[in-house]
């Protein structure tokens, strides 16, 4: 039974976090001993949740281990949609660690992640394994808290240790919303197992209001604006395997929460849910990218890249629920599918942009990327698969990102069929919210791309950086190779979650033409069809044969020279363009909408040789808005409480003497 | 038999675009130098130009990396990929359900991508500013042209372009929708080849060019391949505009000879027009300021999106 070897390798998982608690004398062998340990159980959880994704083992049957809840214990179980998420998080923990073994031994201080990484990637498949309430919320803070722990390993910066703060407040608020969803799913009578609480008959407000929670509970894990906050905050503090870790992978647990819970356990959807869903999605990818495309330091742009993606996977998901609302179950497992293709490709391509990101910081210790260029050439074989991934992440084809948006796109075009008058109205928006944040996707990561790796270097460390290890290098190849793959053909990932498309939504696409096309047609061929293989032997022979015919019949001669830059060029580094001026003309115009931006500019008074001064301003409002009055009443209610620690020892007594009687006349009244 | 033929329709298209392209830059030079009453130069001066460039030796910067010399290759390669699967004198192309519209529109942008990417390769201030420029106009230009393809198939059924010709050729009818994706389309259109308004393709006043900084640093066969990949993106969006909105003459698929013939004739006939409109509309405006730009390109996302959100409320519109 796979959940017995998925359960067993968990158990591995921690045996190997505790044993690291005992290694960290010897760092350099307790670093490959975990990571070696760690990626071989990912893959070997890989390999089973594959096989039970495709059907060739028999996934029926559940474990009830007697710990947890007394009456209930503990149910673990794999059906295709956890299989698909185990799928996607093994796949990501097997790349961190085989990274990891090249990336580990530059941590100074590898005791503060060594027990910590294994605990969880233990709690992120455990959280897939539950198959009821307290099991799951048990695993879900058990990988906050492991992940927490992870974020803390360099605890020395000032702003790491706010970012810990601020994950840990916002990872217990979202615990606390799923722990309020699943008591109103499991009711008084306490039906905690999924398998019962999926056949609960609920009050007609009851399902609304846990949609919502879960949108709170899921949604500030995965990054939904505006519960997104903490995201480019923790993300790039951890160490970067980790990073690609809870960027790539945790997100991908968080929207498996969601899906569970929404799709899967408080029954069939209301129309109303996806309109939330997809709103929610547009204003997330959006709001998103732009912050993502004026961000310097590297790490926090792909942060933000990652709420950008979450916003996409989203707007998918709000689609599957619209059309499964109205009963159109065709089209719902297009968007399904494709918004768990998304999710799929966004691990990918995630894990191998943290892990370019992690390179680079290896090389040059820099992660502003106004201090690096020019790194094509000194990091050679990294430059090439961090171009890759810009290209994936960007949705361009022939690579796997631009897939799983072109199946977004097809399924918009099928909704003018929804009954629902404003959901007619905001899908239009939707997808022009949709293109936009790919359009901008492109321009964030030819920035990124461009100032890090292309032009001149801006820094001694970026001038004398050398090519990362082995370790890290095969990671992230094998990363680019299965963006490729899926890019190319995508038929084979569209059949794999067929079943999930099936158990969620009672439908799935039809099967994808493998031979001799290679094409992905989600509804008939007349509407629609995508070739990768093909669009890329097409641009592989039109530019192969355009190389040949110029260099056979026309010159060969190539002189190096100065460049020419209009005849003006400036030797030093300095006179590039930088990350701002690209941004620039994006924060203009988009900036006092987004940002409210505006810019100071301070000129000195006549006679005063004082230089003149310009600063940016730019406000992040979700957390003007919203954080900060809370937090500010928070803090003023502390205060105003801080007088309790400092009373009579007759005065606490009246207190708890008082509290003790308001508590009875509630129980009184109440009864 | 048939799938022969296919093929050799697919394969004649590529080639014609790719031959017929550079006269297309021609006429509209010359055309534009009679109206402003010059004599402008021959016809046939961008092959000359073409010719002279392979022939030259290439000049590039000292810090130049691969990727400089690799980027002319996949633009050229993304644009004649994403120009060949436009329908120009018949429907039927083979390759059709390789790429649909939105394939499409991604293959332009893999193009820009890479542009924009050797633009700053070399790091200097001109390849930067065209880089930005450039992205800032793609992150509007681009999300109108998905509205504007949203609008046409939600017309046709279909975002396949060689169906969507079929249909148009079929189903003609005037429509407020198609009306307003018309005119978002062609203000793309000047945005994406760096036409007036939007910028200038005969300068070479550096602080108003985008397209012309990004490829300032090139020289000689790279710049001529680059030359040829912008001229086949000009081919490629009137031929667009020529197959979805005045599809007529178009020869139906598994067509015999004559019905190929005509479609030949009336497409040369409809980019002629095409170019005349597009030269007498670029000597009748002047360049807009860069930051007006975005306010042009948001009228056509906006007309796009109020074109969709039209068949969203009524298939009829």
């Amino acid at each position: 039974m796979p959940v017995v070897v998925a359960l067993g390798s968990v158990a591995v998982l921690i045996l190997v976090a505790v044993a690291a608690l005992f290694l960290v004398a010897r760092p350099a062998f307790a670093t490959r001993f975990v990571y070696g340990a760690a990626g071989l159980v990912a893959l070997v959880l890989m390999v089973t949740a594959l096989a039970a994704l495709l059907g060739r083992v028999d996934i029926s049957g559940e474990i009830v281990l007697p710990v947890g809840l007394p009456w209930v214990g503990a149910h673990f179980r794999i059906d295709p949609l956890s299989a698909f998420f185990l799928v996607v998080i093994d796949l990501g923990a097997a790349a961190a660690s085989l990274y990891a073994l090249g990336y580990g031994a530059h941590e100074t201080q590898p005791e503060r992640v060594l027990p910590f990484f294994p605990a969880f990637l233990a709690g992120m498949n455990l959280v897939i394994l539950a198959a009821d309430a307290f099991s799951f919320l048990v695993a879900w803070e058990f990988m906050s808290l492991a992940s927490w722990a992870l974020v803390m390993a360099h605890h020395q910066a000032e702003e790491n240790r706010r970012a810990g703060f601020v994950y840990l407040v916002m990872a217990s608020f979202g615990t606390l919303m799923l722990l309020l969803a699943f008591g109103l799913m499991a009711g008084p009578d306490g039906v905690y197992a999924f398998a019962e609480m999926r056949h609960r008959v609920h009050a007609d407000w009851l399902p609304g209001l846990v949609l919502l929670l879960a949108l709170l509970g899921a949604g500030s894990k995965a990054g939904l604006v505006p519960l997104h906050v903490w995201l480019p905050l923790a993300h790039p503090a951890a160490p970067s395997h980790v990073s690609a870790l809870m960027s790539g992978v945790m997100t991908k647990v968080a929207l498996y929460g969601f899906v569970r819970i929404v799709f899967d356990l408080v029954g069939d959807p209301v129309w109303w849910w996806s309109a939330v869903v997809m709103a929610l999605g547009a204003l997330t990818a959006v709001v998103g990218v732009l912050h993502a495309i004026l961000e310097r330091d590297f790490k926090r742009l792909l942060a933000y890249s990652t709420v950008e993606n979450i916003g996409i996977v989203f707007i998918g998901l709000g689609l599957a629920l619209a059309f499964a609302a109205n009963e159109m179950a065709a089209p719902a497992a297009l968007a399904l599918t494709a918004a768990l293709f998304h999710a799929l490709n966004h691990s990918l391509f995630k894990g191998l942009m943290f892990f370019g990101a992690g390179a680079v910081l290896t090389a040059t210790g820099e992660r502003d990327i106004e201090k690096l260029g020019g790194l094509i050439h000194r990091l050679p074989v990294t430059a090439v698969v961090v171009l890759g991934g810009a290209m994936a992440i960007s949705a361009l084809p022939p690579l796997n990102g631009f897939v799983s948006e072109w199946m977004i796109f097809q399924a918009i075009l099928l909704s003018p069929d929804l009954p629902q008058w404003a959901l007619k109205l905001m899908v239009p928006a939707v997808g022009a919210a949709l293109a936009f944040s790919a359009a901008l996707a492109g321009a964030c990561f030819v920035r990124a791309y461009g100032v890090a790796f292309l032009g001149r270097p801006r820094s001694t460390a970026a001038a004398g950086a050398h090519e990362v290890d082995r370790f890290s290098l095969v990671a992230m190849g094998l990363l680019l190779g299965l963006c490729l793959m899926a890019g190319v053909v995508p038929g084979l990932v569209i059949d794999a979650v067929s079943s999930v498309a099936v158990q969620v939504v009672g439908h799935d696409m039809p099967p994808q033409p493998l031979w001799p096309t290679l094409s992905i047609v989600p509804v008939s061929e007349g509407r629609s069809s995508y070739s990768g293989m093909l669009v890329l032997v097409f641009i592989a022979m039109s530019s192969g044969l355009a190389a040949w015919a110029i260099h056979r019949f026309a010159s060969k001669a190539l002189r190096r020279g100065p460049a020419w830059d209009c005849g003006f060029p400036d030797a030093s580094p300095v006179t590039q363009y930088t990350a701002d001026s690209f941004a620039m003309p994006i924060r203009r115009v988009f900036g006092p909408v987004a940002f409210r931006s505006h810019i100071e500019r301070r000129m000195p008074p006549p006679g005063d040789p004082s230089p003149a001064q310009l600063k940016v301003v730019k406000h992040d409002l979700s957390w003007e808005i919203l954080y900060a009055p809370i937090s500010g009443r928070v803090a003023r209610l502390a205060e105003r409480l801080n007088t309790l620690q400092f009373l009579s020892i007759r005065s606490y007594l009246t207190l708890v003497f008082a509290a003790l009687v308001g508590l009875l006349v509630v129980v009184a009244i109440w009864a | 038999m048939g799938l022969i033929r296919d093929l050799a329709v697919q394969g004649a298209q590529m080639v014609f675009v790719l031959l017929l392209a550079p006269l297309l830059l021609g006429v509209t030079r010359k055309l534009k130098a009679r109206m402003l009453d010059r004599v402008g130069p021959p016809l046939f001066q961008p092959y000359r130009d073409l010719l002279k460039l392979v022939r030259k030796e290439v000049v590039i910067a000292e810090n130049a990396s691969w990727l400089f010399r690799v980027a002319p290759y996949v633009i050229f390669a993304a644009t004649w990929v994403a120009a060949a699967l436009v329908p120009t004198f018949a429907t039927g192309l083979q390759f059709s359900w390789t790429a649909d519209l939105i394939a499409i529109t991604a293959l332009l942008a893999t193009a820009r991508f890479f542009l924009a990417l050797a633009g700053m390769d070399i790091g200097t201030a001109f390849g930067g500013i065209g880089a930005s420029r450039e992205m800032l106009f793609a992150s509007l230009a681009e999300p109108a042209m998905i509205m504007m393809v949203f609008v046409v198939a939600l017309v046709a059924g279909s975002t396949q372009l060689s169906w969507v010709a079929n249909f148009m050729l079929t189903h003609a009818s005037l429509r407020v929708s198609l009306g307003m994706a018309l005119v978002a389309l062609v203000i793309v259109a000047l945005a994406e080849n760096a036409r007036i308004p939007v910028d200038n393709p005969a300068t070479h006043l550096e602080l108003t060019m985008v397209h012309e900084a990004m490829v300032l640093e090139y020289s000689g066969r790279h710049l001529a391949v680059i030359e040829l990949a912008a001229a086949l993106k000009l081919l490629l969006y009137v031929s667009l505009i020529a197959c979805v909105f005045v599809p007529w003459g178009l020869a139906p698929p598994r067509s015999g000879f004559l019905p190929l013939v005509i479609g030949a004739v009336t497409y040369i006939g409809k980019i002629s027009v095409g170019a005349f409109l597009l030269v007498f509309f670029e000597t009748s405006i002047a360049k807009m300021r860069v930051f007006r730009v975005p306010e042009l390109l948001g009228a056509a996302l906006m007309l796009g999106f109020l074109g969709t959100l039209l068949l969203f409320v009524s298939r009829s519109f």
